[in-house]
């Protein structure tokens, strides 16, 4: 490992990487999103990151999970600078990069990518495959034409492209190509981590078998770090080694892919985790017992934010907000469970 | 959970697809997109209809409930008799007056897309019980003079009763103030029980659900196929549900059928679907799943156009079961199990003597 991670490993970490390498720790990130009437006046923020804390690994894969509005594609946009946080700290490589001025950010951007849910309807339809490929090396490494070449056929066989592909128009190509271009694209800048936002929702699971061995085969080669933000708990199960849980902007859970799954100990992972159908077993929604629906972002409950849906709830969890604190290997954020 | 069984005309069988085959007219061609489909439900039964995106199951619903796109769609052979009546040859007027929404009804996939955003949920049910409710008579007005129509004090106000009873059902919160919001008003899981109180309301013998749950989170998910399973299966409703997620097919069917570039591949109950798949098919999709402690494998190849559509079985190409008989002739459908059939030349499992 570089100078850099040795300083963030020297400077202490408070998460849950206990004393491994870090190459991206995330403290307090902090992210509200002002609401507006129709004077332009606040009336209130939606608090979609509040104070998340988590850490990666370098050459894992850590699985971010969650219900849409938890805040996870927030976290994703935040981490790519997307949106200025309003709070907290992102350390990539031992370095704040959450205040960057926009040459700083160029010189970083390269080592983290981020990958949308479809990437092939990132290409441009009048471009060849050959310039979309060149277009990033061009504007951020001063490799010249053969150089740039050479990278970028060498990563089209990565990705399982044959080298005529160079020459077509997106159009030409079907959507499981299209895909694979885009990935090639995010690849030839030789990143350290990617974030991958729910790249398999809207698949056909043939479709959605074929793109996990891709990564998994590209994560191998290229010796990347993922952070693979999904919806679908089976593939997060399949695909990462530890897996956060997110509930309205925090982090509620965070572990173990293995040990979250075999023993989820939050009272929201275990509903969540409850109602994944089993093939081949009961049917779970004979016994599934979560109620209600997530509250309004604007007006939280106080306290713990699952409170008013939580089966475990008592008149604590009104007043104290739950902090993470280890229980049984892994992060939680509850007040009643393991105490 | 007490199941209740309608008496129906045209015996165990509610709806029997034979032989359906629908084509498609595009710039390139007619697309075959419904081969040769044979398919049906018994009363009460909640049936799955699984396979992957462009394997014809929005068609063969949109057949059934009669509204293909009458421009491009051309219905080529083939019947669908629903209690005992040929849907397809029934005057359309009839089809429309006293089948569609009231005997059969159907359930979107986009809650959203099919509320009009600017009237509010009452008004947009009242125009369905207008016309639909089982209190109304058969008969209605059509064209222009459907504007004149009157909707009977009385009966307005006994439906009125019954849908907020239903709203209660589906668990909408307050449903006698609820329904006077908008649409946006609503969370996409409360929208989704506002359609299938929309579905059950005109007292349907069928509903076809339309990947119903495809646009919800897992925890909603979960409570709308309890739901729906408690409250189709207390009234004794059919449910024809399609959906290309297998784990939501577990939940809720009874029995499932395959269906792949077209062509039913095999139906059998869900739990033998599952546990003693017949089909290569079948069996490749099932492996394809993520499941824990399995390695997951691709299919090889894509899917067919349908334009040009392999011969036979349109799963040969694809297939390492396949022979030379398998691109030549379409299998017949084959008993392998009880209420389990296939249609392959080489199945994984023995057949039924």
């Amino acid at each position: 490992m570089n100078a850099l991670t040795q300083q963030a490993v020297a400077g202490g970490m408070r998460d849950d990487a206990h004393g491994a390498d870090v190459l991206l720790e995330v403290r307090d990130l902090r992210q509200y999103f002002a609401v507006r009437n129709a004077w332009g006046r606040r009336t209130g923020w939606v608090r979609a990151l509040d104070d998340v804390s988590f850490a990666v690994r370098p050459g894992e894969t850590l699985g971010i999970v969650g219900e849409s509005g938890c805040g996870k594609s927030t976290l994703a946009k935040t981490l790519m600078g997307i949106h200025p946080p309003m709070g907290g700290e992102m350390l990539f490589e031992g370095r704040d990069v959450s205040r960057l001025s926009a040459r700083e950010r160029r010189a970083f951007a390269p080592r983290l990518q981020y990958v949308y849910q479809d990437p092939g309807a990132s290409l441009d339809p009048r471009w060849k495959i050959r310039r979309s490929l060149h277009e990033p090396l061009v504007i951020h490494t001063g490799l010249d034409r053969a150089a740039r070449e050479e990278r970028v056929q060498r990563i089209l066989q990565a990705v399982g492209l044959p080298r005529t592909h160079l020459d077509l128009y997106p159009h030409e190509l079907s959507g499981g190509q299209q895909r694979r271009v885009g990935l090639a694209r995010i690849l030839t800048l030789q990143p350290t981590m990617v974030i991958l936002d729910e790249p398999t929702s809207g698949l056909d699971v043939s479709v959605q078998a074929t793109v996990l061995k891709l990564f998994a085969s590209l994560q191998r080669e290229f010796a990347l770090t993922y952070m693979f933000i999904s919806h679908d708990l089976s593939v997060v199960r399949m695909m990462c080694d530890r897996m956060g849980v997110m509930y309205l902007g925090r982090i509620v859970e965070i572990g173990d892919t293995r040990r979250v799954f075999e023993q989820p100990r939050h009272p929201y992972t275990r509903s969540l985790l409850a109602a994944i159908p089993q093939i081949g077993g009961a049917r779970v929604t004979d016994s599934f017992a979560l109620e209600g629906e997530p509250p309004d972002p604007q007006d939280l409950p106080s306290g713990c934010r699952f409170r008013t849906r939580c089966p475990l709830a008592v008149e604590r969890c009104a007043r104290v907000d739950p902090a993470l604190r280890e229980v049984d290997g892994r992060l939680i954020a509850c007040e009643v469970v393991g105490t | 959970m007490s199941e209740a069984v309608r008496e129906l005309p045209g015996g165990e069988t509610l709806l029997a697809v034979q032989d359906l085959r629908v084509s498609f007219a595009t710039e390139q061609g007619q697309a075959r997109v419904l081969d040769g489909v044979n398919f049906d439900i018994g009363r009460g039964e909640v049936v799955g209809l699984v396979g992957e995106s462009g394997c014809g199951k929005t068609t063969l619903a949109r057949a059934i409930l009669g509204v293909l796109p009458a421009n491009a769609a051309s219905i080529d052979a083939g019947s669908i008799l629903f209690r005992g009546e040929p849907l397809l040859t029934l005057p359309v007027e009839y089809v429309a007056d006293t089948i569609r929404g009231r005997r059969i009804t159907f359930i979107p996939q986009d809650p959203f897309a099919s509320f009009n955003p600017l009237f509010r949920v009452a008004s947009q049910i009242d125009e369905l019980m207008k016309w639909k409710s089982p209190r109304a008579e058969a008969g209605r007005r059509h064209g222009l003079w459907s504007l004149f129509a009157r909707y009977p004090r009385a009966r307005r106000a006994a439906d009125r009763a019954s849908v907020v009873d239903l709203l209660r059902k589906v668990q909408i919160p307050q449903p006698e103030s609820a329904i006077a919001k908008l649409p946006h008003e609503f969370s996409g899981g409360q929208r989704q029980r506002l359609m299938i109180a929309m579905s059950l309301l005109p007292d349907p013998d069928l509903i076809i659900a339309d990947e119903p749950t495809t646009a919800l989170d897992v925890t909603i998910q979960a409570q709308i196929l309890k739901l729906l399973r408690a409250l189709v299966k207390e009234r004794g409703i059919s449910v024809l549900f399609t959906t290309h997620d297998m784990g939501t097919a577990h939940e809720i069917c009874d029995r499932i059928t395959v269906m792949y570039a077209g062509q039913e591949m095999e139906t059998a109950p869900t739990a033998e679907f599952f546990a003693r798949p017949a089909h290569p098919y079948t069996a490749k999709l099932l492996e394809s799943l993520p499941r824990p402690g399995h390695e997951i494998q691709e299919i090889g190849g894509e899917i067919p156009a349908l334009i040009d559509a392999p011969g036979g079985c349109r799963f040969h190409p694809r297939c390492d079961r396949a022979s030379e008989v398998c691109a030549r002739e379409r299998p017949p459908a084959r008993a392998v199990g009880h209420a389990h059939t296939v249609r392959c030349h080489h199945p994984l499992v023995a057949l039924e003597s």
